[in-house]
């Protein structure tokens, strides 16, 4: 009989891992800090056409780029003379399950199948769940789905209840739990008992999913519109759109600046009971997309695939009301119901467009489903009801778990920076755990990759890290 | 009452308060972490009843009987005039009065 304390089944985490990934991580460490990043992602030993084969096979991608010319000219409006990139977006809605995360299911519910694995067991809140739901309904695999939901009043976020209910309807069971990052502890237990393959948000095929996206949006791009975009847009969370869109893009030749976008939920605590329902966006949102930037092994996984940092080359924040704003846009110009969480890159870019040329293309890399509990009207509703404030006004006086404000005109729909700066420093921090002594060559190396720097910022960043400990002891 | 082979919700606790993560705030330290699951009941069985169902992938599980036939209430929630504000506004601005 295995113990099944807390304690005792997360010591047992890297065997179970193990056989529910069907990877040995630890051929890829180094013993220091770094470890074989693209060694790792290279072990699914999948080409992009396979990649593509498979995506085909579950009816996933080929998803269309469409313009949106209102949104574009009402930008225009508030941009300088000759400015306002003409803005495009990947409608990944178009997916069998409603988002861009059908692509991150198919190849690992694909591997799983050939692997011989019976079933598949996720970790999920979001539209995740709903694609590994729906590929597993193609593929004929038993499928869990473990997702916070309530509040220990047993009160639901509609958005997670409605993704509940998605997953059920596609066939799935679903383990509802209270908040608390536990459910890690249930989700390992489950995978303990069933021998299922984890389909984590987090591997090499999940990521590699992703990357089909990357390419069939350059590829796409260049047919419609004879050119590469100027600048691409990704909501970010766990990092892992962000990751695969990037090294599609790569793969496809195209070198565009990257821009992360998420919604600010600063000063609300992500595993608080009593906070858990004053959020008003359960994902796409800085309570995971700053940790994750700033340490991405925190997943269910001994080594994320998804490595944001390596691949952003700004991070911007809007606030709930700004991308609520931007969701209604999207209905009234475009005729369009979307989102709202997937429009977090949308509402970055009605401010990211007006820096660039009229005949330049900015693309906002998906969309997503929207329905009860999902919708804005919803979400604003929920919120009302839970004593959050809903104005009209400036969206910058909003605080998160408090207000909510819609802006009163498309010139509030400014992006807020984010220190690149400080969020590479504060990753090497993370590395370097209590050392006193510089990392060796190759670790060096490892984290100017790691943060998308160069070696000489890395040992300047460690140097002056070093020395603040000498002086603190 | 519910009878064997019905479809129902059962709740447990995974967690009592003083066994929670040591990494949880305060709030979450001090309530149990509760557990949610649907499947076909085993047994006659009514709510508040511990009781045991089979789910969909086969796994038998036990806990309270908290829900006969559970269904989903969620919806567009009640009426925000804000949005329909920020509809009409959001048109101004591009077509104009006009509009």
């Amino acid at each position: 009989m295995k113990n099944t304390s807390y304690a005792a089944v997360l010591g047992r985490k890297n065997q179970i891992m193990k056989s529910a990934v069907g990877l040995d991580y630890s051929q890829f460490e180094s013993g220091s800090i770094g470890f074989d990043y693209e060694g790792m992602m290279a072990s699914t030993k999948l080409s992009m056409d396979q990649v593509m084969e498979v995506m085909q096979s579950f009816n996933v991608g080929n998803t269309p780029l469409i313009e949106l010319k209102n949104i574009t000219a009402l930008a225009r409006k508030y941009a300088a003379p000759g400015k306002g990139a003409r803005i495009l977006v990947k409608d990944e809605a178009c997916n069998p399950s409603g988002s861009f995360k059908a692509r991150r299911a198919a190849l690992s519910v694909h591997m799983a199948k050939q692997m011989g694995y019976k079933g598949v067991i996720t970790a999920t809140s979001g539209n995740y769940g709903a694609a590994v739901a729906s590929c597993c309904a193609k593929a004929g695999l038993k499928c869990i789905v473990v997702q916070e939901c309530y509040d220990s009043k047993g009160l639901g976020q509609p958005e997670i209840v409605e993704k509940a209910r998605k997953c059920e309807a596609l066939g799935a069971e679903v383990i509802q739990l209270s908040v608390g990052p536990e459910l890690f502890y249930v989700f390992l237990r489950l995978l303990e008992d069933t021998g299922y393959f984890n389909v984590s948000l987090y591997t090499p095929y999940a990521i590699q999913g992703v990357e089909s996206l990357g390419y069939e949006l350059a590829t796409q791009c260049r047919k419609q519109f004879g050119k590469d975009p100027a600048m691409v847009v990704a909501t970010n969370a766990g990092g892992g759109n962000l990751t695969g869109t990037a090294r599609g893009l790569q793969k496809a030749g195209c070198k565009v600046p990257l821009v992360a976008a998420s919604v600010d939920l600063k000063g609300l605590h992500m595993a608080s009971d009593t906070q858990f329902n004053r959020k008003s966006f359960t994902t796409g949102h800085t309570g995971f997309g700053m940790p994750f930037t700033t340490w991405p092994d925190r997943s269910d996984v001994p080594r994320s695939a998804a490595r944001p940092l390596r691949y952003m080359d700004r991070y911007v924040t809007l606030t709930q009301g700004q991308v609520f704003y931007m969701t209604e846009m999207l209905v009234v110009l475009e005729g369009m119901e979307r989102g709202p969480a997937g429009n977090t890159s949308l509402a970055a870019a009605f401010s990211l467009a007006q820096e660039l040329n009229q005949d330049d293309l900015l693309i906002v890399q998906e969309t997503e489903y929207t329905g009860a509990g999902k919708h804005q009207n919803a979400q604003l509703a929920f919120a009302r009801e839970n004593g959050i404030t809903i104005t009209i006004g400036d969206p910058k006086d909003q605080v998160p778990g408090e207000s909510i404000i819609l802006p009163q005109t498309p010139k509030q729909l400014t992006a807020t920076e984010v220190d690149l700066t400080h969020l590479r420093q504060s990753l090497i921090r993370g590395a370097l755990g209590d050392a006193t002594t510089m990392p060796i060559e190759n670790d060096l190396r490892f984290l100017a990759g790691e943060t998308g720097s160069d070696l000489n910022f890395v040992r300047t960043t460690i140097t002056r890290l070093l020395e603040e400990r000498h002086e603190t002891n | 009452m519910a009878n064997k082979g019905d479809w129902v919700q059962l709740q447990s606790t995974i967690l009592e308060p003083g066994f929670r993560a040591p990494q949880v705030p305060k709030d979450t330290a001090e309530v149990p972490l509760t557990q949610w699951v649907k499947g076909w009941l085993m047994h006659d069985a009514k709510v508040g009843d511990e009781a045991l169902v089979r789910t969909r992938t086969g796994r038998q599980v036990s806990g309270k009987l908290v829900q006969e036939a559970p269904s989903y209430s969620h919806s567009f929630g009640a009426f925000i005039p804000e949005l329909l504000q920020v509809q009409e506004g959001i048109k101004q601005a591009l077509w104009g009065e006009e509009q």
